[in-house]
């Protein structure tokens, strides 16, 4: 079979092969990112100082909260499914996903869906200003119009989300070459294969909350009314049983990466394959049963809180395996820090100071006292930036030759690297300090005891959001040119997709390989 | 240019997926304009949302059509049959996780919410301040009484009758696809179109129902939270039971045209599955929201 694609924007628009829509995917999470990371600028620029200065209020608070689904839904989440497009099926050895036309619409229903999200902020009454997580009565009573907009864009993305994850399952597990055991898959394929049960699981049930404030905004339903009989915490519990699964669906993955590249720059296999297999099973069944710990302040049941806490930091216990394993790895390994290894040592140590706190905010009484401020932020950003973001970056750097046929200019990878790990640091570090100090999230102005951290943290934004186009010099770069690469890359890499050339051809395994 | 890989069918470059990104997106930002919103008033009519329903429609027949066609020109071998086996399954799983959020909402506001309104638990204060005499009985339209006075819906009657027919038609389902198996082609269509008659019936009861609760009960979406639940869980199911419907008929006409054989008929196996779902999710409803 030939190497022939079609040629110009149709190849894009059409294509039902695997990696262009990787790439597509990779290149639309990498667009959101830059729009999700200005909309952040602005947030720091405000905060910089105490006082109002840069937008007004109302603005503000559609930042902090478009800032927060683009992130979540436009740049982690598809940049995660480019991800496992790409390397998926070129892990398992098949020819392509189970269902390519469907991987298409998955992709091209992203970019509607992202028009409509961001064009609500051009709308009469601005965007959605409640902040990402949309809690009725703001979201339902009190929004404005655009709001009803901003529900068929979630809508739209729930869409795309589950297709995508349904390719993703049936790929894995129809699609392997014979050999390939369910027990000798790569890890981040089964990370992924959890991580699509997650989505199919819980998209739908975000799916039923936005639909359900969208009857109660235009026709008049009780659902989170309590003179009607609802409730407005229904909503929490609604939505956090779908966002409880939903950050593990943005972690899960990363995890994944960083257990492809810690092995090959340690140069011994991953320690405890099975136990890294199991941990990410307990987790996906844990991130079931926790939700409430979100909700700790909102007024439940001692009982609900008691059982909320004690399921909550049960969640430690899989991932101090994962960390341990990832550790063990390392451990008198043969260790060389190329940009990937960088990225993912940093991920490995940042991801377990958010772990950490994420642990205190789990403990019911504690909670009480950080509920709602800079440190829940502090310490959802060390999940998501020095973790999810962090994977993803180093991902793109380990398997950025085998997509080009170029190596990435190390030098500069390392320089985006220290320049990106200190500044985030200076970024997210003090905000637990504000938080711990009594300063809320989500305001656009503070007391004046809050200046010194705050200052110090938005100059770390900004060092931290240039930085970033450092990042798209780099792999602008890597695509025109370069070193070339040799088929393995690395030292001796595991995986099948270190077998093909690079950059691996259009089409890859269509005779499928022996695994032994 | 399509590709055989292994045997594996893998689809050339398709049209369809953008047109039908540009069909949904035109239908929900159609219907967006078109809503009336908390205070600010509609910004649209509804045209937006017809031309995005035109498109849609325009895809499905393009997009099946060209599936139906490759299937029936034997492009799909056992493993690709596996493929669309496990889509279909795992869209199920999704749609009853959809169902399980509204469940859950009814689960919620009657063991949770309306008996703290009513003051159980710790909940003394807000029942004697805000909602003072607010008792816990189900059903309810809340403690503001929202919709006014309003009869609530019996189990027994229509729907009843329309567990009666469902089950039937799960039966009959079944029975077609027997006779499929069995290659007996009469069989098949006229089971198949027992089916798909039992399922308009349904439909039309429960229509019917619908504008009984309007008309002669005060029952309706803007009836507090049992109006909300009771409208929101039998209308998502009705609009399911009616994809259902339009899926058998197709398979029905495809039956007609000669499809399908006693080893390869995936896509009416789908759409039996689909069926089954519907009826399930359906006893669910008859239990906890007519019947309990």
């Amino acid at each position: 079979m030939s190497d022939h694609k079609p040629t110009g924007i149709k190849r894009w628009l059409f294509t039902t092969n695997h990696k262009d829509i990787g790439t597509l995917y990779l290149w639309f999470a990498f667009t959101m990112f830059l729009v999700g990371g200005a909309m952040a600028m602005i947030i720091r620029a405000e905060l910089m100082q105490p006082g109002m200065q840069v937008v007004d209020p109302l603005f503000f608070n559609s930042m902090t909260t478009m800032h927060g689904l683009i992130m979540v839904f436009g740049a982690v989440m598809p940049a995660m499914v480019g991800f496992a497009n790409w390397m998926v099926p070129m892990m398992i050895g098949a020819p392509d996903m189970a269902l390519p036309r469907m991987n298409n619409w998955s992709f091209w229903i992203l970019p509607f869906a992202g028009t409509m999200l961001v064009s609500t902020l051009f709308m009469e009454g601005g965007g959605p200003a409640f902040g990402w997580t949309f809690y009725a009565p703001l979201s339902t009573t009190f929004a404005p119009k655009s709001t009803d907009f901003f529900i068929f864009a979630v809508h739209m993305l729930g869409f795309s989300s589950i297709m995508g994850a349904i390719n993703i399952i049936a790929t894995i597990l129809n699609m392997r070459a014979p050999g390939m055991t369910l027990m000798k898959m790569p890890l981040f394929v089964w990370t992924w294969l959890i991580t699509a049960f997650l989505l199919i699981a819980v998209m739908p049930v975000l799916a039923g909350a936005v639909t359900m404030m969208l009857t109660d905004r235009n026709f008049g339903t009780s659902f989170f009314s309590a003179a009607g009989g609802g409730d407005p915490v229904l909503f929490q519990h609604v939505f956090w049983f779908f966002g409880h699964p939903e950050v593990y669906i943005m972690i899960l993955p990363a995890f994944g990466i960083v257990s492809q590249i810690i092995p090959t720059f340690a140069r011994k296999q991953l320690f405890g394959y099975a136990s890294m297999v199991y941990a990410t099973a307990a987790i996906a069944f844990l991130s079931f049963i926790v939700w409430a710990h979100h909700m700790f302040t909102v007024g439940m049941p001692v009982a609900a809180e008691l059982y909320f806490t004690y399921a909550t930091v049960m969640i430690a216990v899989p991932t101090a395996v994962k960390v341990f394993n990832w550790t063990a790895t390392m451990w008198k390994g043969a260790m060389t820090f190329e940009t990937p290894m960088l990225w993912a040592v940093a991920f490995v140590f940042l991801f377990t100071i958010g772990g950490f706190t994420g642990l205190m905010l789990g403990v019911a009484p504690a909670d009480f006292q950080y509920h709602d401020t800079y440190f829940v932020v502090a310490h959802f950003h060390y999940v998501l930036v020095t973790g999810a973001v962090f994977a993803i970056i180093a991902g793109v750097y380990y398997w950025l030759p085998k997509w080009t046929g170029n190596m990435y200019d190390e030098k500069l990878g390392k320089l985006h690297f220290w320049l990106s790990t200190i500044s985030v640091n200076v970024l997210f570090f003090p905000q637990h300090f504000l938080g711990l100090a009594g300063m809320p999230r989500r305001i656009p102005d503070y007391a004046i005891q809050f200046a010194e951290f705050n200052f110090m943290s938005s100059l770390g934004g900004f060092a931290f959001g240039l930085s970033q186009l450092l990042f798209l010099f780099i792999v602008i770069k890597c695509i025109k040119g370069g070193e070339k690469a040799t088929d393995k890359v690395w030292d001796n890499p595991e995986g099948l997709e270190w077998t093909v050339p690079s950059p691996a051809p259009y089409h890859t395994f269509e005779t499928a390989p022996q695994i032994k | 240019m399509s590709t055989q890989a292994g045997g594996y069918y893998l689809p050339e470059p398709s049209k369809w997926p953008l047109i039908g990104s540009i069909g949904l997106f035109l239908t929900l930002f159609g219907f967006a304009t078109a809503l009336p919103g908390k205070s600010e008033g509609t910004v649209g009519n509804l045209y937006i949302m017809y031309a995005g329903l035109i498109v849609l429609a325009y895809m499905l027949f393009g997009w099946f059509g060209q599936v139906i066609g490759e299937s029936e020109s034997g492009k799909y071998n056992d493993q690709v049959d596996v493929s669309f086996r496990m889509g279909m399954l795992w869209f199920i799983f999704s749609e009853v996780m959809f169902f399980a959020a509204f469940f859950g909402a009814l689960f919620y506001v009657r063991q949770l919410s309306v008996p703290w309104l009513s003051g159980e638990g710790n909940n003394g204060m807000t029942n004697e301040l805000l909602w003072k005499g607010y008792e816990n009985v189900w059903p309810t339209n809340g403690p503001g009484a929202v919709g006014g006075k309003y009869e609530s819906m019996p189990a027994a009657g229509i729907p009843l009758y329309n567990t009666i027919i469902l089950l039937t038609s799960g039966v009959t389902v079944t029975l077609a696809h027997w006779a499929l198996k069995k290659e007996n082609r009469s069989q098949l269509i006229l089971w198949l179109f027992a089916t798909v008659a039992l399922g308009g019936l349904f439909v039309a009861l429960q229509a019917y129902e619908y504008s009984h609760a309007y008309s002669a009960m005060n029952l309706k979406l803007s009836t507090g939270i049992y109006g909300s639940t009771f409208y929101m869980l039998t209308g998502f199911h009705g609009l399911h039971v009616t994809i259902g419907a339009i899926m058998l008929t197709v398979m029905l006409l495809r039956s007609i045209k000669g499809h399908f054989t006693p080893k390869h008929h995936f896509a009416f196996e789908a759409a039996a599955w689909y069926w089954h779902f519907v009826d399930v999710v359906w006893l669910g409803l008859f239990i906890f929201v007519y019947w309990l």
